[in-house]
């Protein structure tokens, strides 16, 4: 390919200025100057004060809380958003439509919405709650309430990510290894997960990703106790609301950050993903 | 090669993984069952609960005043933001699908970076901006311009946590199309505006509604972002998902639920119109498809 400038490509389309003029105002007012304003806010706090915050016991444990159960929400989603992406890629039957709909409910519905039907369900005389209480396990206003609301709210992640790639898996490559004499199990550990695994890995990403950063749908059932049941969202608007601006602006911003990351590892299984794409063509 | 003492090769049935009918049957009821405990209760309780107390009640918890402004300003926001974020995301599809230019990737994870921040953060960086203690708080004040714990605030809020969904759906979009219609269009004398009109909005009008359509539901149901730079201020900056952690709040389940109503009604028309538009769509993609194979 012959070397030019990125501005030499010949330009019949018209719009151009308006079009990046009215996105990048909106990106830069909108999204950048907010973000900026809070990096800014947390640099300005020091590196001593900042550390004392992030490190006072009820700011550990509630990142301890949020990330536990994040885990343990993400593990949820693993299995059944799984199985779920699993029946809508390869079974027809009837419902299949609605099922494939209902998969966003958790996006569609509210969060405020969501956790409010959630501490209804796991109250103790709920529908769940009741029998769950009788063998002994408590949701409402526990860290395992955290984790149902965060499993709740995350769920279409995995199936959105991984759905089209089985969709994509041809048949053909599984009818070569039933003619190598393969089983069932061995064709999926060895041909089917290995296709999935990047998009897999970045729908459990994304679930976790969110799952952190929940925030309505946990502060209904969680019964929000300090040092138990206080996830960091929380905390941050606690803070705020007793104007302790420099430790809302500290956590804000530690939570900003392990966005990020979780956006690069995003990133980063997204491009395995597509070389896996590519090399198959 | 002695093909003499190769064996009779037969073609086998076409054998996919999980497709015996036990395991099929097994894999499909096991995800049924509990899909109808996480995704159908949570859904059905609210109407439930709402109703529980009777018709009556349910229409008496709805016309309480402040609920009715709740309402009344969720919509508002909606109303305002909605258009907005869809001129926002077709500049924001038309600029990266159609040009390029330095930095184009960087903008487009700049755009996609409120889906993965804590509605939270968002609020509080807002307050770090518009608020007393903010960039502009200063100045704002000086001014007498209230952004902060105002109307204002919510419509920055609402802007912030839904920019990427328009030009999320009309991004992968408008590349798989590409520009050859429209490059016709403008070479075959149409102006810009009659160009966009009669090739692009064509071309991009399901996806652009469905972008609508999720824009609106999450404008709708933001709590988060909203609640931090709100105020909370009852009847005058409560937003219908904060109304119904009041009434929680408040032990009045009979009234949090009966708002729920409302909110959960939207979620189930926004699931509807995306069934209606998918029915819609896929019939335009297979048309296109039989139009012009190989395309």
């Amino acid at each position: 390919m012959a070397v030019f400038s990125p501005f030499m490509k010949r330009r019949v389309l018209p719009g151009f200025p308006l079009a990046l003029g009215i996105t990048l105002a909106y990106a830069g007012v909108i999204i950048l100057l907010p973000l900026t304003a809070l990096v800014l806010k947390a640099f300005d706090i020091g590196w001593t004060q900042y550390w004392n915050i992030i490190t006072s016991p009820r700011t550990l444990a509630a990142f301890r809380v949020t990330f536990l159960c994040a885990a343990v929400a993400t593990a949820f989603n693993a299995v059944y958003g799984l199985a779920l992406a699993w029946v809508l890629a390869r079974y027809e039957f009837p419902g299949k439509r609605l099922l494939d709909a209902l998969v966003d409910v958790p996006f569609a519905l509210p969060t405020a919405v969501a956790g409010l039907a959630l501490a209804a369900l796991f109250a103790r005389n709920g529908w769940f709650g009741a029998p769950l209480e009788s063998i002994g396990i408590t949701v409402i206003f526990t860290p395992l309430g955290i984790a149902v609301a965060m499993a709740f709210t995350s769920i279409p992640f995995v199936v959105r990510q991984v759905q089209p790639v089985l969709e994509d898996i041809a048949p053909d490559v599984e009818e070569v290894a039933v003619t190598l004499g393969a089983s069932d199990i061995r064709i999926f550990r060895s041909v089917i997960f290995p296709a999935i695994l990047p998009a897999y890995l970045a729908g459990c990403a994304l679930a976790f990703s969110r799952a952190i950063g929940e925030f309505g749908a946990i502060i209904f059932i969680a019964g929000n106790l300090p040092n138990y049941s206080e996830i960091v969202a929380l905390l941050t608007f606690i803070r705020l609301e007793e104007y302790d601006y420099p430790a809302a602006a500290a956590i804000a911003a530690t939570l900003l950050f392990s966005a990020f990351v979780l956006l690069t590892v995003v990133n980063l299984l997204q491009a395995w993903h597509l070389r896996y794409v590519g090399r198959g063509d | 090669m002695d093909f003499k003492r190769l064996t009779p090769y037969r073609t086998p049935a076409t054998h996919r993984v999980g497709d015996q009918p036990l395991t099929r049957a097994l894999i499909i009821g096991a995800v049924l069952a509990a899909t109808l405990f996480v995704l159908i209760a949570p859904l059905a309780i609210i109407f439930i609960e709402a109703f529980s107390a009777g018709w009556r009640t349910y229409v008496a918890n709805l016309s309480d005043p402040t609920t009715q402004h709740a309402i009344f300003l969720t919509v508002l926001t909606a109303l305002l933001v909605v258009p907005v974020n869809i001129t926002f995301g077709i500049a924001a599809a038309w600029a990266v699908t159609r040009f390029r230019f330095p930095g184009k990737n960087l903008l487009i994870t700049l755009i996609e970076i409120p889906f993965s921040v804590s509605p939270i953060i968002a609020g509080v960086a807002y307050l770090f901006v518009y608020g007393a203690q903010g960039l502009f708080g200063p100045l704002l004040d000086q001014l007498g311009v209230k952004i902060m714990f105002a109307l204002p605030a919510i419509f920055l809020a609402s802007m912030f946590v839904t920019a990427p969904f328009v030009a999320r759906e009309l991004i992968p979009l408008m590349q798989v199309q590409g520009a050859d219609d429209e490059e016709a269009a403008i070479s075959l004398g149409a102006s810009g505006l009659r160009m966009f009109l009669s090739v692009t909005l064509p071309n991009i009008k399901w996806a652009l509604l469905y972008g609508a359509i999720l824009c609106n539901a999450r404008v709708m149901g933001e709590f988060g972002a909203v609640s931090v730079v709100s105020g909370n201020i009852r009847g005058v900056t409560n937003t219908l998902p904060l109304q119904i952690e009041l009434l929680y709040n408040d032990y009045n389940a009979a009234g949090a639920f009966a708002a729920a109503t409302v909110l959960a009604s939207l979620a189930v028309v926004t699931i509807l119109v995306r069934l209606a538009v998918e029915r819609f769509d896929d019939s335009r993609a297979e048309a296109k498809k039989r139009a012009r194979p190989g395309h």
